[in-house]
């Protein structure tokens, strides 16, 4: 018999295998054959755990010897709004121990939603002789001493390769000192991407002068708040091939030489391309950065608190914009110069500057979305918070932009209707579903009942993630979600009156996602327990701080719910506040 | 995986077995009075009067058990869903339209009702304070912290103000939250301050996890305890330490010091205080985290006024 798989040399093999880096066509190669998975597994550099508790370290090097980068998250997506109460998990610690002894030549750590502490830190600065880069995103548990112990064993002397990245990304860092920069040591010269915008705290200007003067490869820069804009002049002067910039407070009395300086120092780099940062902003410095608007594919501007005439003069010269952030300042007026100047534009985020207020502080209604919808043919992506939004505008959006893959709406009133029908918003993102046939994120808002859910599971068939507050009326909502969605992976669900019926109906499907939370709903005790007994392959978390739910009846709804897929069990760390369910029946708990 | 849901829209409600509210469904709540949860409702017993006001049902604080009451059998007061809000006609109360601003007392109510009907744990004087506004639900509008912060801590734009004398007229035109609005959110809402959140990070002495608390969900000391009390009662550090610490932890055992622990914080410039001996304003700008620590290990702990008045503070440390 010809046996195929064989014909050629398992070098060969690698060698061609190491053109393939998708993560899916690799594991597609890994089932053809037992020698092409030994050989894959050897070969696989790099590996993504979007859930770190659905497996265990040990089954990863296990299965992966010889793993380069590795990519974990942790806390649930509510967790970034407050609603995973503090201490729920997602901590590191085991991961790093283990591949502190299995992975020395590990170069790549990405984290995110994860508790990580100085020890840690401390572990990762000592274990890794070839450590590149450090991304930690949306993670907490450390602070600036973590950071200098990274920072001063950056180098190694056996292979004189460096750190090259270290990102800390929205994380939460306990700052004890800015003088952790210093711990860099003085012939270390090869950062490439810092990213310390998360800082409370000034970190020492000086060293932080000397850093960015010596590293010649220096292309991504993101400050924080505590760096002066009378500094930034000088630091660009430094960095002049910087490709992305994130400015500190862009505040200063206004003068004209700390103006002519910086607008000269902006002009000297040519290479940039990012912009963000703008806390503070003194409309009278924005001209500044005029000569080098026209390079910029990225600007964040969702800090800056300045009005739309500024904004429109700022945004208008950026012809080549593809992603801009903004705060609701910009208006619909503004939104029409974009979508008149920015015909590149892939991705449009408009945050609230008010959320809270009870009013509308400024003119900012769905008009502009369909402004942009109608001038930006290549808008993609869409994070948008408004007040009002009709099913018209939503129609009219779905049908100028087809090619939208994220489209998340808040409208920041929950439940609010149709302002022009007074109707549910139902048929608009039906609109939205049916229309953009690719559609892999959703976010919902507004009054919404069992229809757009059926909308949803009959259209939405490439959606991968759903995020729904306030909405639906009945189980029937949730299941026409998880029958239909063939491709949803991760579905959050907060405050709708989705029950058991659905959730124990589709538990197969269950198994197919990622992960599946559930807050302020009414599922009951009753039904985590039938669920968790029957699907070994589930983790069922309640997390309820109200106490043991075996204290009130079975049919008493939890307060949250957290289903996720895994394949190591139940997780050994969990907090007196989550309690799981086995398939021995007993409750188990921390 | 079979089908499951046959009928019409709205035959299947959530939540099975959902039905009467029997008594003892709602004994879970220690405290007396049904509304108030025990869990971290922050609200003095008038607030929770003004809840019932409002119109709310029995049953609807957070700590009690959700009853299952209501017209559909489903989540009546318990869960906005699309029928709480009736949009054919104008003159039903429950219209949410945001962009008119005409009927505060009508959308106060059925937006307090969404306050505490979503599962929010927030007080009921921000129900009074933020007239129509989503700030009282935990996690909504859903925007990040850091982002909060950082739009509450820059300089204040025009707009801010209209917004402020925005708030103060619709409160004015409310008679709902005439006579109940408590002293607490009256400044605050004259100071402008809205904030959304400020979570602290919480230690307590032997317990190596720590939790974070949103201290603006909050208007004075004793509720803090009081929250305080209810989060580290269900953390597990096991066995008889434990049983100790839940026993010891009361209100006002926490703020006087008697359990064996005393409530601490870290103020911004780094030095451990006592908890309770600055105005509560004070306390909020000047907090960064709180400490439960045991009273053996307080010592030399001396509150701030004792050096501005010299006078003797009579807690026990």
């Amino acid at each position: 018999m010809q046996r195929m798989a064989c014909s050629f040399p398992d070098e060969v093999l690698e060698h061609v295998f190491s053109f393939v880096q998708c993560d899916n066509d690799r594991n597609a190669i890994s089932t053809v054959c037992k020698s092409w998975y030994k050989i894959e597994r050897w070969s696989r550099r790099r590996v993504f755990v979007g859930n770190c508790y659905a497996i265990s370290p040990d089954m990863v090097i296990r299965r992966f010897p010889d793993v380069r980068s590795i990519e974990l998250k942790g806390k649930p997506h509510f967790a970034d709004f407050n609603l995973v109460p503090d201490g729920w998990g997602g901590y590191v610690a085991p991961w790093i121990s283990a591949m502190a002894a299995a992975y020395p030549w590990l170069e790549e750590i990405r984290l995110k939603r994860m508790v990580i502490t100085d020890e840690n830190l401390e572990l990762i600065s000592k274990s890794f002789k070839n450590f590149k880069v450090l991304v930690l995103s949306s993670c907490e548990g450390f602070s600036t001493d973590g950071l200098a112990a990274i920072a001063a064993n950056c180098r190694s002397y056996l292979h004189c390769r460096n750190l090259r990245e270290l990102d800390l990304r929205e994380s939460e860092v306990e700052d004890l000192s800015g003088h952790w920069l210093k711990h860099f040591p003085d012939d270390y010269t090869s950062l490439v991407s810092l990213n310390i915008a998360c800082l409370g705290c000034e970190v020492s200007f000086s060293a932080l002068e000397r850093l960015v003067g010596r590293c010649p490869n220096l292309r991504t820069l993101r400050l924080n708040r505590a760096v002066p804009l009378d500094k930034l002049a000088n630091l660009l002067r430094r960095a002049p091939q910087l490709v992305e910039l994130g400015t500190g407070a862009y505040s200063s009395e206004l003068r004209p030489d700390v103006f002519s300086n910086l607008s000269g120092a902006f002009s000297g780099c040519k290479e940039l391309k990012s912009l963000s940062g703008f806390w503070d902003v003194v409309p009278g410095y924005l001209p500044a950065v005029y000569p080098i608007c026209c390079r910029l594919t990225t600007l964040n501007l969702s800090y800056a608190t300045i009005q739309s005439p500024d904004l429109i003069k700022l945004v208008g010269q950026c012809q080549n914009l593809q992603r801009l952030w903004v705060l609701d300042y910009i208006e619909d007026a503004g939104l029409d110069a974009v979508a008149a100047s920015c015909k590149d534009l892939r991705e449009l985020r408009v945050f609230p500057s008010d959320p809270y207020g009870p009013e509308p502080n400024v003119p900012l209604t769905e008009q502009g979305l369909v402004s942009i919808s109608e001038g930006c043919s290549k808008l993609q992506s869409v994070l948008y918070f408004c007040r009002q939004m009709s099913n018209a505008a939503l129609m009219t959006i779905a049908r100028n932009r087809p090619n939208m893959t994220r489209f998340r709406l808040c409208i920041i009133e929950p439940g609010t209707p149709d302002y022009l029908t007074l109707q549910p918003l139902d048929v608009g993102f039906g609109a939205i579903v049916e229309h953009c046939k690719d559609l892999q994120r959703l976010s919902l808002s507004g009054l919404l009942t069992d229809l757009v859910f059926e909308y949803i599971g009959t259209y939405a068939k490439k959606l991968e993630m759903l995020s729904v507050a306030f909405a639906g009326e009945s189980d029937l909502g949730l299941h026409h979600v998880l029958s239909g969605c063939e491709k949803l992976r991760k579905l959050e669900i907060r405050d709708c009156p989705f029950g058991d019926k659905a959730l124990l109906a589709n538990a197969a499907k269950l198994e197919t996602m990622r992960s599946l939370w559930m807050s302020s709903c009414s599922v009951t005790f009753g039904a985590c327990k039938l669920l968790g007994q029957k699907m070994p392959r589930l983790n069922v978390e309640v997390i309820d701080e109200r106490g043991t739910p075996d204290s009130r009846p079975e049919s008493c709804p939890i307060d949250k719910l957290y289903i996720y897929r895994t394949v190591a069990g139940s997780r050994f760390d969990m907090p007196g506040f989550v309690w799981t369910i086995d398939e021995d029946s007993a409750m188990r708990l921390s | 995986m079979q089908g499951v849901v046959g009928g019409g829209a709205g035959a299947v409600s959530g939540g099975g077995g959902s039905s009467t509210s029997d008594a003892s469904m709602s004994t879970v709540s220690k405290e007396d009075n049904p509304v108030l949860s025990s869990e971290d409702s922050s609200s003095c017993l008038d607030e929770s009067e003004l809840e019932l006001g409002l119109g709310l049902s029995l049953g609807v604080g957070v700590g009690a058990c959700k009853a299952q009451q209501g017209p559909r059998g489903g989540q009546y007061a318990r869960i906005l869903t699309a029928k709480d809000f009736p949009y054919v006609g104008s003159s039903t109360s429950a219209s949410v339209s945001s962009s008119s601003s005409s009927s505060s007392s009508s959308s106060s109510s059925s937006l307090s009702r969404a306050n505490v009907t979503a599962g929010t744990k927030r007080s009921a004087d921000s129900v009074a304070a933020a007239n129509g506004a989503s700030s009282q639900v935990v996690g909504w509008p859903p925007i990040r912290a850091y982002r909060m912060n950082s739009l509450v801590n820059q300089a204040k734009l025009p707009a801010t103000e209209v917004f402020n004398s925005l708030i103060v007229k619709s409160r004015n035109s409310n008679p709902a939250v005439g006579k109940g609005t408590s002293n607490a959110c009256v400044n605050a809402n004259e100071k402008g301050q809205l904030r959304s959140s400020l979570f602290v990070k919480v230690n307590m002495d032997g317990i190596p996890i720590g939790r974070k608390v949103d201290l603006s969900s909050h208007r004075c000391y004793e509720t803090l305890a009081q929250k305080l009390e209810d989060m580290f009662a269900t953390s597990r550090s096991g066995g008889e330490e434990h049983d100790m610490m839940v026993d010891a932890i009361t209100p006002s055992k926490l703020l006087d010091g008697s359990s064996g622990f005393v409530l601490t914080y870290e103020d911004k410039e780094g030095d451990w205080m006592l908890v309770g001996d600055v105005p509560w304003g004070m306390f909020i700008n000047s907090v960064r985290r709180l400490r439960i620590m045991r009273a053996s290990e307080a010592n030399g702990l001396a509150p701030r006024l004792e050096e501005s008045n010299g006078g003797q503070r009579n807690k026990p440390i």
